[in-house]
């Protein structure tokens, strides 16, 4: 035991001498999984050889949960990494912890390192930044649900495969005559309440909460359960009855019955294209998120999801130029419109969207540009300039727990919805208190 | 708790025995876990930054929560449940192993080795097999007319996570049973059959009064098992859901707790789960010394 | 007669039902490493098919790569280091607190035994995080030691070692006494030689037991040159966002289980002895 002991010890002494030259090391602790990791990896050594006073090193440290908890942990055992990527429904969490984060509008001006804010798309930069807009953290990989269909399938239905159903009244009746070919099921969702939910009430220009969706304030209060909701829920149980709509579950487990063309569309993330382009057989096409036609003011816009990525304190001062520089590179057209091009994140500035379009991207794959189309549809409302509620991981386990009582009957549209609100009302008022 | 009649005297020794278990002890476990016991008497934001003494307000808060209590029930069915499907099956096929000649070693091994499997990759492997859309089971099921979804349906998810859950703990029992079983003295069970009792009157009367404290072992542990080990296997299939159908208590102070980071709220809910856990093994290890007779 | 030939035919009838149910989840794990990706994104069939020498070849060589995982090998070799150390420490400290608490008597011996009891009954997911900040405190992140230290106190196997010590002869105490052996010469000589089946029982588990780490290597670990096999599994699977290449998944998953299965069929007679050889 000893000897393990002292061997380890000594294994573990000459694995940190051997980087000893005079580079930073700047932590970036990530939640790219898959290929996608190899990407952000890539981000990083393209940014190392740019440059030689310093070297971000970018670690992949689970799921998200996964790696806002490690951070965490990180943080309270005074050994944060520089930079941490936090997915959406932790962004009002991190917001609140003034005093451990290190706000990105203050790194870029504290460093000295060019950064122009209003180059992000509104609907992006409005959502990481604090009331007076100034922005709190570095907006990373951003997504939006779109429409995908399975264009074989629509031919064998007699469909206009290049013509996508546009309202909810187009959807199921593209869905009954899908049946009537021999498709099991019209369509199916991922992620229920972002995609469903969330995301419905922005692109219908309903809210969420009141505050402006929570941006404006910790007091914010569910509004989940108004008519137009609670409408969308009841066709979702009555379709659900004949398969025009088929449940497939909670994040991304639903992805088999498209794939398998069990259904014939899905509502499914801007970003899962890559995957579902190289992976189905058929040709599968892409559009607008369907709405209600007699809602006003829909379709409005829908809202972003995917994570940002935030500066944590408690480092050596000199490492933050180093964040600083990195951010500056992430920043650049070239490299955003190549991250959006290569992993199916939004474009995130205007300058690399223009350059992906001078490059030819969209034309010479069709559909990409939906999500951009999407949440640019209008100017943003209060109700869709985005989402930040306290508490909001166990928020949308309580939403999503209501919606599938209400699949199962075991409640109506409104009485799910109106618990949902309570339930979660409670939760937010807890972080409030936790947090003011 | 009782030693040995016969010991060696002295002190230092068994100080130098006992420091090297007692220091990982304290150090990796009794200061981490007052730690977050502790928490259960605070309202604390995640990082740590401040934190105000609320009493036993996070208790409170958790029996006010109409589920909460639907999850105690959830959780004693599931680990009931999961221990009788578990150890029910391991017992038949280590008392039918153990009969046959021909093959026994291939199964038993067969049997044994799914004992290796991660309980994070099993959890992976049932979403897999029970996929409504593209999971063997469900298309079997399909074939018999059982439309399987349960994303859907709170009988079947429910049904997927005991399954799933007694799966990962059946070898543990084969071996058990079986180890039991070759305990038993094959000359009493050929006096009984030379006396005329049959197979099953032989295995009532005789191996099941022999297995009893290899049983009443298996059942506590299997227990524990279900309360604290299988949040990864109900992580990987339903989530939870639908609804709270499967949300146990230990999924529920994971996702409370490391993935929602309500520190308190979840040290509260496990201080009560360390209450019934530790309940159990102090039965567990009051039965053992009382039946071991030396 | 034929009454005891049914009942075999029934046996070997369920046996073979159950195993092969048994085996189902691994088995399809196999198949799913056969076939290619869009295989198992729309339904696997029951047998195995052509693409195995292609995707064990992806996996043992450059495929790991494309996830920014080092190579198979390495992985493997920490999860061996890591399941080794933990494996071994376990034993060790057990043997020696099973031997203090058994054959001493001093004050704060119920004390000590009710300390280590404790650990038994708090699951590690709850105190996961204070734990971490020892072990930073320590200096301990990114290191085998931080890796393996933390796990290796163990209530159970202390427990176990007292259950065996128990039933050795008093005679035996007696004799070795009167030969003038101290403690640590009883210890050496007779207690470990004695207990040897139930170390290799208490081996399998613990190997097990450590070869399946998750969470915690996660939590600790930034440098991938530390990274198990477990954990490169599961940063194959959980991509946010794209598609897992499932095939690919399940080929490592079925490369990891190896080493493991084959601790549990080497040492599957010991194994059961193990547990229950308290009559000596």
């Amino acid at each position: 035991m000893k000897s393990l002991l002292s061997y380890t010890a000594l294994v573990a002494g000459l694995s940190t001498l051997s980087p000893a030259f005079a580079q930073t090391e700047v932590q970036f602790w990530h939640a790219m999984a898959g290929e996608m990791g190899q990407r952000v990896e890539k981000l990083a050594s393209d940014f190392n050889a740019s440059q030689k006073d310093f070297k971000v090193v970018a670690v992949y440290k689970g799921t998200y949960p996964e790696v806002m908890t490690g951070a965490i942990a990180a943080f309270r055992a005074k050994q944060p990494p520089h930079i941490v990527q936090v997915f959406e429904v932790g962004t009002a969490t991190m917001m609140s912890a003034k005093g451990a984060i290190y706000p990105v509008h203050e790194l870029m001006k504290e460093q000295s390192a060019p950064f122009d804010a209003t180059a992000y798309l509104p609907a992006v930069s409005g959502y990481y930044s604090d009331v007076k807009g100034n922005m709190l953290s570095f907006p990373f990989n951003s997504s939006t649900p779109i429409l995908y269909y399975n264009k074989d399938l629509f031919k064998k239905a007699g469909l206009d495969p290049e013509a996508a159903p546009k309202t909810f009244a187009d959807l199921e009746a593209y869905a009954k005559k899908l049946q009537a070919a021999g498709v099991p099921c019209g369509f199916t969702t991922e992620w229920p309440s972002y995609m469903q939910f969330e995301n419905f009430s922005a692109y219908h220009n309903q809210p969420i909460s009141t505050k402006e969706n929570g941006l404006a304030g910790l007091d914010a209060e569910l509004k989940l359960n108004g008519p137009v909701q609670v409408k969308h829920l009841q066709n979702l149980v009555d379709w659900q009855k004949t398969k025009v709509f088929d449940y497939g579950g909670r994040g991304d487990s639903s992805k088999p019955k498209f794939f398998s063309g069990e259904c014939a569309m899905t509502v499914s993330s801007a970003a899962a294209r890559l995957g579902i382009v190289t992976n189905m057989k058929a040709e599968v096409g892409m559009a607008l998120l369907p709405y209600y036609a007699d809602v006003q003011g829909a379709p409005q816009n829908s809202i972003i999801g995917g994570a940002s990525l935030w500066v944590l304190r408690g480092q050596k001062p000199a490492d933050y130029k180093g964040v600083a520089q990195f951010f500056a590179y992430l920043s650049k057209p070239e490299v955003q419109a190549w991250w959006h091009q290569e992993t199916g994140y939004l474009p995130i500035t205007t300058a690399s969207y223009e350059l992906s379009r001078s490059q030819g991207f969209y034309d010479r794959n069709p559909g990409t540009d939906v999500a951009v189309k999407e949440i640019n549809l209008n100017p943003p409302t209060e109700n869709s300039k985005g989402l930040r509620l306290g508490n909001f991981v166990q928020i949308r386990a309580v939403i999503e727990e209501e919606i599938e009582n209400a699949l199962q009957g075991k409640k109506t549209p409104q009485q799910a919805l109106d618990a949902a609100v309570t339930r979660g009302n409670e939760l937010l008022r807890q972080f409030q208190k936790s947090n003011s | 708790m009782r030693g040995k009649r016969v010991t060696f005297p002295g002190m230092a020794v068994p100080a130098i025995l006992l420091a090297p278990q007692l220091a990982v002890t304290f150090v990796f476990f009794v200061w981490p876990a007052i730690q977050s016991l502790r928490s259960a008497l605070f309202r604390q934001d995640a990082f740590g930054m401040s934190e105000e003494f609320v009493f036993l307000d996070n208790f409170i808060k958790l029996f006010a929560e109409p589920d909460y209590g639907q999850a105690f029930g959830l959780t004693l069915f599931f680990a009931l449940a999961t221990t009788v499907l578990s150890m029910g099956l391991a017992l038949l096929f280590a008392v039918l192993a153990d009969g046959v000649v021909k093959g026994a070693a291939i199964y038993k091994s067969l049997l044994t080795w799914p004992y290796a499997v991660a309980p994070a990759i099993a959890g992976v492997l049932w979403w897999f097999l029970f996929n409504p859309t593209i999971g063997i089971f469900s298309r079997a099921l399909a074939a018999i007319g059982i439309d399987w979804n349960h994303h859907l349906n709170s009988g079947q998810a429910l049904a997927l996570v005991i399954i799933a859950s007694a799966w990962k703990q059946l070898s543990y029992n084969f071996l058990f049973f079986l180890a039991g079983l070759q305990t038993i003295p094959k000359s009493l069970l050929e006096a009984a059959a030379l006396d005329g009792a049959d197979g099953f009157v032989r295995f009532r009367k005789i191996v099941l009064p022999l297995l009893m404290p290899t049983t009443f072992f298996l059942i506590v542990t299997n227990l524990v098992y279900a309360f604290c080990d299988t949040f990864a296997v109900i992580h990987a299939t339903t989530g939870g859901g639908p609804g709270t159908a499967t949300t146990t208590l230990i999924f529920k102070i994971y996702r409370d707790g490391f993935e929602s980071l309500d520190l308190g709220g979840s040290a509260a809910q496990s201080v009560i789960l360390m209450l019934l856990v530790g309940t159990l093994t102090i039965i567990q290890f009051r039965y053992i010394e009382r039946n071991i007779h030396y | 007669m034929s009454s005891t030939r049914f009942r075999i035919v029934a046996s070997h009838a369920a046996l073979i039902i159950g195993t092969a149910l048994m085996i189902l989840p691994v088995y399809m794990a196999f198949v799913a490493s056969t076939h290619d990706l869009s295989r198992s994104l729309t339904g696997l069939p029951l047998w195995p098919g052509a693409h195995l020498i292609d995707n064990y070849g992806q996996v043992l060589g450059e495929g790991m790569r494309s996830y920014g995982l080092p190579p198979i090998g390495p992985m493997l070799f920490n999860s061996f280091v890591v399941a080794l150390a933990i494996t071994f420490g376990k034993i060790a400290v057990s043997i020696l607190s099973g031997f203090a608490i058994t054959y001493f008597q001093f004050p704060f011996r119920i004390l000590a035994f009710w300390i280590i009891f404790a650990t038994m009954m708090l699951p590690v997911e709850v105190r996961i995080l204070p734990t971490y900040e020892v072990v930073a405190g320590f200096g301990m992140l990114d290191s085998y030691t931080g890796l393996s230290l933390p796990l290796i106190a163990s209530a159970t196997a202390t427990f176990l070692f007292r259950q065996v010590f128990m039933t050795v002869p008093d005679e035996l105490t007696e004799a070795a006494r009167i030969d003038g052996a101290g403690p640590w010469r009883f210890l050496w000589w007779i207690l470990i030689p004695m207990s040897r089946t139930n170390i290799a029982a208490l081996f399998v588990i613990t190997f097990i037991y450590g070869w399946n780490q998750y969470l915690w290597p996660l939590l600790m670990t930034k440098d991938v040159s530390y990274y198990t096999v477990i954990m490169g599994i599961q940063r194959m699977a959980r991509a946010s966002d794209f598609q897992p290449q499932w095939h690919l998944v399940m080929a490592t998953v079925i490369l990891a289980l190896l080493p493991p299965v084959i601790v549990v069929a080497a040492m599957q007679k010991q194994f059961v002895k193990g547990l229950f050889e308290t009559e000596k």
